[in-house]
């Protein structure tokens, strides 16, 4: 194990758990406004440092690119669906969720 | 790092079985919507992990084409076929 191999090891690790608080989070939460905060966190956060983390260990910079690429798509899709949801969904009249 | 590769795609494989349970009970078909949308970004991530453990650079494209496909579902979903009125599929 290299030190760049440790590095990796703990950017996936968070990542993973980040992944996880979003689906817990999507389980969990009480209406579609709340899920899409969580949603958008294991988007943006946990496959960003999951795509770090493999970066460091990609076998050329066209390959550590592609992975940034690929990422970069993904928030793209999650920043224009997660406004686009919410709009419809007011605009459909589902309510906010009250305590 | 092989093994923690493998883990790492198992975990959120499970990851993902768990969010099939929001697709089942909706109830509206935005929080469907959205767990699909969760399964498209997962999916992306166990395929990267999987591209570098078995050392298959091709499920690299794969991922891209899932993570562009990703955007065309969803906007898709909210333009054409998110009904105007939700129906509450729970309580019948």
């Amino acid at each position: 194990m290299t030190p760049s191999d440790y590095l990796s090891s703990v950017l996936l690790i968070v990542g993973a758990f980040f992944s996880l608080a979003g689906t817990l989070g999507l389980l969990r939460f009480p209406d579609v406004y709340t899920r899409l905060h969580a949603l958008t966190k294991a988007d943006n956060v946990g496959l960003g440092l999951v795509v770090a983390g493999l970066a460091l260990q990609a076998e050329s910079w066209a390959a550590a690119g592609k992975l940034l690429l690929i990422w970069l798509l993904v928030l793209l899709a999650g920043a224009s669906v997660s406004h686009l949801v919410a709009r419809g969904a007011l605009q459909r009249g589902i309510q906010l969720w009250r305590r | 790092m092989q093994t923690l590769y493998l883990a790492l795609a198992l975990f959120l494989l499970l990851n993902l079985g768990a969010g099939m349970w929001r697709v089942l009970r909706g109830p509206t078909a935005a929080d469907r919507m959205l767990a699909a949308q969760l399964f498209g970004t997962t999916a992306v991530a166990v395929l990267l992990v999987l591209a570098q453990a078995t050392g298959n650079a091709t499920l690299r494209d794969v991922a891209l084409v899932f993570a562009l496909l990703a955007a065309v579902t969803a906007v898709a979903f909210v333009r054409r076929a998110w009904p105007d009125q939700e129906v509450d599929h729970d309580s019948k």
